[in-house]
């Protein structure tokens, strides 16, 4: 599934990374706690996420995830918004919540990464 | 050595939205000196947890990395308050964490955890009054 599709389907908003919609995305991760994020290396990864501070960003990036969705209308601050540039990521924002997110994406083919 | 590379990062103790910035640079560098992109994904996430740590309960530290050919080498030196059972701080989900710590996201006890999974040599030392000392290597 491409970045893309995946804006299509969550009705998201693109705060950054317009120009890399076009990327595949492997696996998705819904999680608030960045350590379980860090604890299982997701190859070419989507994070749904409600938090919304820069240790997000820093996550994404030590983890090579490609796109950061935050759900419940959460916003990134222009710092996180330039740390995300530095590091072609893509930055989505959905008005919907973080199960329904989860609940589409998956019904439209996208699956987790392997079982713990 | 001589072909290696060192380099030392202050990691500032109690501002949380700094943590990773070490961590960030040393990916930066292993990825324009050509290391494997899994190596690099390695040394990232294993020393991300260790500042994240450092931020949360030490007041911040020095990471020390050194970079040779078939490794990079990394000690994480603070002067926190020290860990009284290492064991325990060891298992997965044991965390003494503050409250606030966990609503940024962390402090869910996989921080040991996880730096022990991601390096291929991992020790840990402490005392309590006097501070922490991690070292952690990962090979190409």
């Amino acid at each position: 599934m491409t970045i893309r599709e995946i804006q299509k389907i969550l009705d998201a908003k693109v705060c950054c990374g317009e120009e890399l919609l076009d990327r595949e995305v492997h696996t998705a991760c819904g999680s608030d706690l960045m350590s379980d994020v860090l604890a299982f290396v997701k190859d070419q990864a989507v994070l749904l996420t409600g938090l919304c501070n820069p240790q997000a960003i820093r996550t994404a990036e030590m983890m090579d995830i490609v796109c950061l969705v935050f759900v419940r209308s959460k916003v990134p601050t222009e710092t996180m918004v330039e740390l995300a540039r530095e590091n072609d990521l893509v930055i989505l924002s959905t008005e919907l919540a973080m199960f329904p997110s989860c609940g589409l994406l998956y019904e439209n083919g996208l699956r987790g990464g392997s079982r713990i | 050595m001589s072909d290696a590379i060192v380099l030392k990062y202050d990691v500032p103790g109690d501002d949380f939205t700094r943590a990773g910035e070490a961590s960030s640079d040393i990916k930066q560098k292993l990825k324009q000196m050509g290391i494997p992109p899994e190596a690099i994904r390695k040394v990232a996430i294993s020393m991300y947890e260790g500042e994240i740590n450092m931020v949360i309960h030490a007041h911040g530290g020095q990471i020390t990395v050194e970079i040779t050919p078939e490794d990079v080498d990394m000690l994480l030196v603070d002067h926190g308050p020290g860990i009284a059972d290492i064991s325990q701080a060891m298992q997965a989900g044991f965390s003494t964490a503050p409250e606030d710590v966990r609503g940024l996201g962390f402090g869910a006890g996989m921080g040991l955890p996880n730096m022990k999974k991601y390096s291929d040599d991992f020790s840990i030392e402490s005392e309590v009054g006097v501070g922490t000392t991690v070292h952690m290597k990962v090979r190409f």
